[in-house]
């Protein structure tokens, strides 16, 4: 007989997860969090001051210039914008699907799209260059004209996807977090941490009519999240994929960056989810190795979907007949000066992630800790081969030129993971980390005689 | 549920499953404005409690077709009514670059409008709410019957409650 897994192991009751889940948020915080936190704040700030600086200077600090007008903020706009993907994957197309092992792993994920989507959102509004006229990329009535933004542009696609994507995650995710929000004030042994968490809650009180409002509204956040995801990084492939550059202008693009997208945030799931298991032992009761295991396949599947594109783009260069496209792929991508990024993301995204065909691999930490370390630097490099090497040379030979690296470009993409990490410490802080409401339905699931079901 | 609460009985369950049951007999006893406190959604509590289907999707429904047409009717506007620009010879309505513009508002507006439906539908945001047991949240179920139902009497709800399986039963001042 084919029986179900337990989602949730060490035989708890409804009380021992509230307390769990309960316990990093009372306690003072460990030697591992404050180390880690004085390290990712130290990161933070030296990120402001490269942002100050770039701000303050301009752009030119940064290799962009003429042919390659686009260059570390984009690649790593479009690299932190996909790991936001896979959380809202798991929170609301999972939820959708009805997997009901999202659970203990949805409110890390989603957090982790919120402060992915944030450290995003800011490189396009400096890749301005002069980010305090960025208002200027909504529609408002102003006294120039009134001059509107040009709704043809994928740019502007971009700007509005973005945005209400941004806004969409973390409403969704703070919905969720309101009855936890709500236990936490329940169990408050002070006045602060009561009024702190109480005003958090909003006052919900979990009343029978609550929740059947509440399950219905998340619902239909999951339902309104499941296309805005796939629409987020599509549009992103049309900045892209609209111009007429050989390696951009290709309608594969959509589906591509999605599968890409997905796999990256996957791989950055398993890389905290590893860490948080580390970092809070009692949480592997909740965060099991079936979950990691899943999550492995999901890796696997998409990096294949991932690798499927990369050929697919050759064959259609070839098959095309383009000249111009036929170069980009054949002779410039694959053997040009950037070969070398074109073969790391061959190794890291299509070989590396060949190890999860084997179930050792796939429920061992230590190999998917790695493996993700390696699709997070491979999916980096895709973007990074996509902008640079379909830019650096395009029709023209006099139009040639490499991307020239300098210390504000390094920084900038090491700083970004600063900002990132500081907001994930302080969620793991101060916000419950498992949906504790969610979690509770789920706890007969492999428990037959429970009424699991 | 009025503004300022309202004083009535609570029966505390610790288990689920008697929670449900209960909740499908306080019903069947006639009280119709009594309800379930529960600290997730239980399964089942619903159609014991006969809570009938949300309303909200309307709204989302209603307000998702509104911000479809505040798109269409943004874009349409500006690009080819109040300063048509020519752009790479692009008509000045060129619907299919819009859709995207478009599809955005529309789940702009349903989202932020479903969760804006749920504040007005379960009375949030509330400042400190009277709660009748701080495990109601954690670990515990409640049915609460408020002193205005038909038929309220409280001794006669202690007694309903506790051959329920209630583990404690509570007088509510303020609910």
């Amino acid at each position: 007989m084919l029986t179900r897994n337990k989602l949730v192991l060490g035989n708890k009751t409804v009380k021992d997860i509230t307390e769990d889940i309960c316990a990093p948020i009372e306690a003072y915080p460990s030697k591992g969090w404050l180390g880690l936190f004085t390290t990712a704040l130290s990161i933070l700030i030296f990120y402001m001051i490269i942002l100050g600086t770039v701000i303050g200077k301009g752009m030119g600090l940064l290799g962009v210039n003429h042919p390659n007008a686009w260059g570390t903020m984009i690649v790593t706009f479009v690299f932190w914008i996909g790991i936001g993907h896979a959380g809202t994957l798991i929170s609301a197309i999972l939820f959708l699907f009805r997997q009901k092992w999202r659970t203990s792993v949805a409110r890390t994920a989603e957090a982790m799209t919120v402060f992915a989507v944030m450290t995003a959102g800011l490189f396009p509004l400096l890749h301005t260059g002069r980010p305090w006229l960025d208002y200027w990329l909504f529609p408002y009535p102003n006294q120039r004209g009134p001059l509107w933004v040009n709704f043809r542009s994928p740019l502007l696609w971009d700007v509005f996807a973005v945005s209400t994507y941004a806004t969409v995650s973390m409403v969704f995710w703070y919905v969720g977090l309101v009855p936890d929000f709500a236990t936490i004030k329940d169990r408050a042994k002070n006045k602060i941490r009561r009024t702190v968490y109480g005003a958090l809650s909003l006052g919900w009180r979990g009343t029978a009519k609550n929740w059947s409002h509440y399950e219905m509204v998340y619902l239909l956040l999951a339902g309104l999240s499941t296309p805005l995801v796939l629409s987020v990084h599509t549009i992103v492939s049309f900045d892209f994929a609209v111009s007429g550059l050989p390696g951009w202008h290709t309608t594969i693009f959509p589906p591509y960056f999605v599968a890409g997208a997905i796999f990256s945030g996957f791989a950055m799931v398993v890389t905290l989810m590893t860490l948080v298991r580390i970092g809070v032992p009692e949480f592997k009761n909740y965060i099991t190795l079936d979950h990691m295991e899943v999550m492995n396949k999901i890796i696997m599947a998409t990096g294949l979907m991932v690798g499927y594109a990369y050929g697919s783009e050759f064959f259609v260069a070839w098959y095309s007949g383009n000249p111009y496209e036929r170069y980009v792929f054949f002779v410039s991508r694959a053997f040009g000066p950037y070969a070398w990024s074109y073969w790391t993301m061959i190794t890291c995204n299509v070989l590396i992630p060949q190890v999860f065909w084997f179930k050792k691999a796939r429920r061992s930490i230590p190999i998917m800790f790695v493996v993700s370390i390696f699709v997070n630097i491979g999916m980096w490099f895709e973007r990074f081969v996509i902008t640079i090497t379909s830019l650096h040379r395009d029709f023209l030979p006099a139009n040639w030129g490499n991307y020239p690296w300098s210390f504000f470009d390094g920084a900038i993409l090491f700083g970004s993971f600063g900002m990132f990490l500081t907001l994930f410490l302080l969620y793991l802080r101060f916000f419950p980390a498992i949906s504790i409401a969610e979690v509770k339905p789920v706890l007969p699931v492999g428990q037959n005689n429970k009424g699991g079901h | 549920m009025a503004k300022n609460g309202i004083g009535g009985i609570a029966g505390i369950w610790t288990d689920e499953h008697a929670a449900i049951k209960a909740a499908a007999k306080t019903r069947e006893s006639g009280y119709t404005k009594f309800d379930a406190i529960t600290p997730y959604p239980v399964h089942g509590m619903e159609e014991a409690c006969g809570i009938e289907r949300s309303w909200i999707p309307w709204v989302t429904f209603i307000m998702g077709l509104t911000g479809l047409l505040s798109g269409l009717l943004l874009t349409w506007w500006t690009s080819a009514v109040n300063w048509p620009i020519n752009v790479g010879g692009k008509p000045a309505f060129s619907l299919p670059a819009f859709i995207p513009i478009m599809f955005e508002l529309t789940i702009l507006f349903a989202a932020l409008s479903s969760v804006a439906a749920l504040f007005y539908a379960t009375k949030i945001p509330r400042i400190d709410p009277p709660t009748i047991d701080p495990d109601l949240t954690s670990h515990k179920f409640a049915i609460f019957i408020p002193q205005n139902d038909t038929g309220y009497d409280e001794a006669k709800i202690e007694r309903f409650f506790r051959d329920l399986g209630a583990s404690d039963v509570k007088k509510v001042a303020e609910y």
